[in-house]
């Protein structure tokens, strides 16, 4: 993985020393909380109901054990004894105090770790394909590229106070592993007719309460000029884009304004321009920063083998494990979502486990997903077997992965300011109506995603069944949504209908399930069924 | 208004100022401010008689003027470019690396503080409108 070199370390350190000023300057009264908020936002800090929410970026979801071991020091220290991994492959901890938040961004300097512009009108933390580097099914690793633009847009001065958010995502695979169409920008790695690698570029996408998938703006980008057109695409939008209504600010927005032939030409126009500034990095620059992903020292010749005569490992083993590029390695998919668990909840003990596991079976890499759950991404298949005690161990060894009860969850009301109803206690609900195994067996791959509000964080949006929380009068209200996808097939969810109250949304969705196990044909995931039906198929079940 | 903080060793320019239309109307006028939202790129034709841009940031978090000033520093302006109005001083580095050096603040700034915000960062990731040396080309020689 990438490690930082004296430079890095300069600006990380800098930046805790800037928060820390910035934190003494606020409490000094030397600036209002309005003009302290974005500073804050920038250092990842957010104000929640009940105290502050610090959230710390994983670059592309990339951790180490050191690094999960300071999550666990932070999570014992400075909260309550655990933290929440996000569904932009970040950490979470949601106890936290003003005055010791300097205090963490330094802890988490020494690790190599910060909450740089994980929050606010900025360009956040850039998010990739969690098997990065371990997938049978990529082109490349597309880690060095998001490394790459991690440090471009790390303190750009003139994308520092954007319209709104920007969030990046890169892949390299057909599979898409990243929700990338969801994002403002999203770059694929593709090789031309002649193997030269280039990305294909899309923009405009996002969640929030306008939900919107990228278009294709670049079919074929030459790679070293990816951070011109990058530039290029943040600056027409930061001069172009309304500044007078929050909800109209996010780039897609202006995207469909303007309409895509038109934005495409002012970005072109503008990174013609841009290209003649000398700003792209230098081959050289990417193959210093390459050198750091080059694959770990995997043995050769190991047998493909696995025991399964231990039943519920053999079971572990079909739901958490997939392919990996080398013979005898496997990915190895830990689930954060335990039955009447918090979906990707970890407590600190866990966290220190999985660093223990990682570093003993893993090459010391761990990563986390946007679904909320983490990935060993390097584990011999000889080692399955003490993989899954040491798990089990630590109670992370359920075996639900893309199943009924691996629900994607906001925090909802029970932590957020913006919310309008509770996530997590539906999620549990439906984890327990659906807990038999034997039930998340025969109702197969289906993606649940839980927004406790129309910003869209629990992604019910891209959801095979989404929920979202809604205010109806002062009472929590919950609109079901079919047919959303965040991968490779990515669609937007219909709403079904009329809202429902917290127990007749689960018994609404167990209406849909039904309905999809009475009308499936063999091999049908619930996504198929609902593409060949359509709403129709499943409205009479939901509301008789 | 609080008094303007220069970054320019030169005289400061006295033309009076015009607005965007009127200074395009007044062929002899020398100093232009630029509201929000309105094209600096109509500067282009006349950038050789302009002394000093004013850029107007109407509320700190209204971002264009950071792209309006690197517009006209790529085009070869080299006058005094001065970021007006909401500038508080945990913008100041930013616009400097934008190409601004002159700042006129709604509200003064502590001189300590802004001292502290322009040589906080040792290092700059990125090529932008100033003389810093990006990262890259430190690590490549």
């Amino acid at each position: 993985m990438y490690r930082y070199d004296q430079y890095d370390q300069a600006m990380v350190d800098a930046r805790v020393a800037e928060f820390r000023d910035q934190v003494a300057r606020r409490l000094a009264g030397k600036m209002n909380d309005d003009q302290f908020k974005p500073l804050r936002l920038k250092n990842g800090l957010y104000l929640q109901l009940h105290a502050y929410m610090l959230r710390i970026a994983i670059p592309y979801g990339t951790l180490n054990s050191a690094q999960m071991r300071t999550l666990a020091h932070i999570a014992r220290r400075y909260d309550k004894g655990y933290g929440h991994f996000t569904t932009r492959q970040n950490i979470q901890f949601n106890w936290i105090k003003l005055a010791e938040a300097p205090d963490i961004l330094a802890d988490l300097a020494r690790v190599e770790m910060h909450a740089i512009q994980t929050s606010g009108e900025s360009i956040r933390n850039i998010s990739a394909d969690p098997y990065a580097g371990a997938a049978a099914d990529e082109i490349c690793d597309p880690r060095p590229w998001a490394e790459l633009l991690r440090q471009a847009t790390s303190f750009h001065p003139e994308f520092s106070y954007l319209p709104r958010k920007f969030k990046i995502a890169v892949i390299a695979a057909d599979a898409d592993r990243a929700a990338l169409r969801w994002h403002d920008c999203a770059l694929r790695i593709v090789t031309d007719a002649a193997g030269v690698q280039g990305f294909e570029v899309y923009a405009g996408g996002g969640m929030g309460r306008t939900p919107m998938i990228a278009y294709k703006i670049r079919d074929f980008l030459p790679v070293g000029e990816i951070f011109s057109y990058l530039q290029a695409i943040l600056r027409v939008w930061n001069l172009h884009a309304r500044r007078d209504n929050i909800h109209k600010q996010r780039m897609k927005i202006l995207v469909h304004t303007l309409g895509e032939e038109a934005f495409r030409a002012e970005v072109e126009a503008a990174f013609d321009h841009i290209l003649t500034l000398g700003s792209d990095f230098p081959a050289a620059e990417y193959d210093r920063i390459a050198a750091h992903f080059t694959p770990p020292p995997f043995a050769e010749g190991l047998d493909d083998a696995i025991d399964r005569s231990d039943p519920d490992f053999a079971r572990w083993v079909d739901r958490q494990v997939v392919a990996h590029k080398m013979p005898g390695y496997a990915i190895v998919n830990i689930s954060l979502k335990p039955i009447g668990g918090i979906p990707g909840d970890v407590s600190a003990e866990q966290m220190d486990a999985i660093g223990d596991i990682a570093e003993r079976y893993s090459f010391d890499d761990i990563r986390a997903t946007y679904a909320q759950n983490l990935v060993l991404p390097h584990v011999r298949k000889a080692d399955l077997f003490a993989v899954w005690q040491a798990l089990k161990a630590a109670k992370l060894a359920d075996a639900n992965r893309d199943q009924i009860t691996d629900i994607i969850a906001c925090p909802g009301l029970d932590y957020c300011s913006l919310a309008n109803a509770r996530s997590i206690p539906l999620a549990q609900k439906i984890a327990a109506r659906f807990a038999d195994p034997a039930t998340g067996d025969d109702i197969g791959d289906l993606n649940i995603k839980i927004s406790g509000c129309i910003n869209a964080c629990g992604h019910h949006h891209a959801g095979h069944i989404g929920i979202l929380g809604v205010d109806r009068k002062g009472i929590e209200n919950y609109q079901l949504l079919l047919g959303g996808s965040g991968a490779e097939d990515i669609s937007a969810a219909k709403i079904t209908g009329p809202g429902f109250d917290e127990d007749g949304v689960v018994d609404a969705l167990e209406r849909a399930v039904n309905a999809y196990r009475a009308q499936r044909t063999p091999g049908e995931r619930f996504i198929d069924t609902y593409r060949r039906l359509g709403m129709d198929g499943f409205k009479e079940a939901i509301y008789g | 208004m609080a008094e303007i903080l220069r970054l320019r060793d030169d005289a400061p320019p006295a033309a009076p100022v015009f607005a965007l239309d009127a200074f395009l109307d007044e062929p002899g006028a020398r100093a232009v401010r630029v509201e929000a939202g309105e094209d600096v790129t109509r500067l282009f034709p006349h950038l050789g008689r302009i002394d000093l841009v004013e850029i107007a940031f109407p509320r700190f978090r209204d971002g264009r003027g950071f792209s309006s000033a690197r517009l006209l520093r790529e085009a070869g302006y080299a006058g005094e470019l001065r970021a007006a109005g909401d500038v508080l001083v945990d913008l100041i580095a930013f616009m400097r690396r934008c190409g601004f050096d002159a700042f006129a603040p709604d509200a003064p700034l502590d001189g300590e503080d802004v001292a502290n915000a322009l040589s906080r960062f040792p290092f700059s990731y990125q090529h932008a409108s100033d003389a810093a040396v990006p990262i890259w080309k430190l690590r490549h020689g």
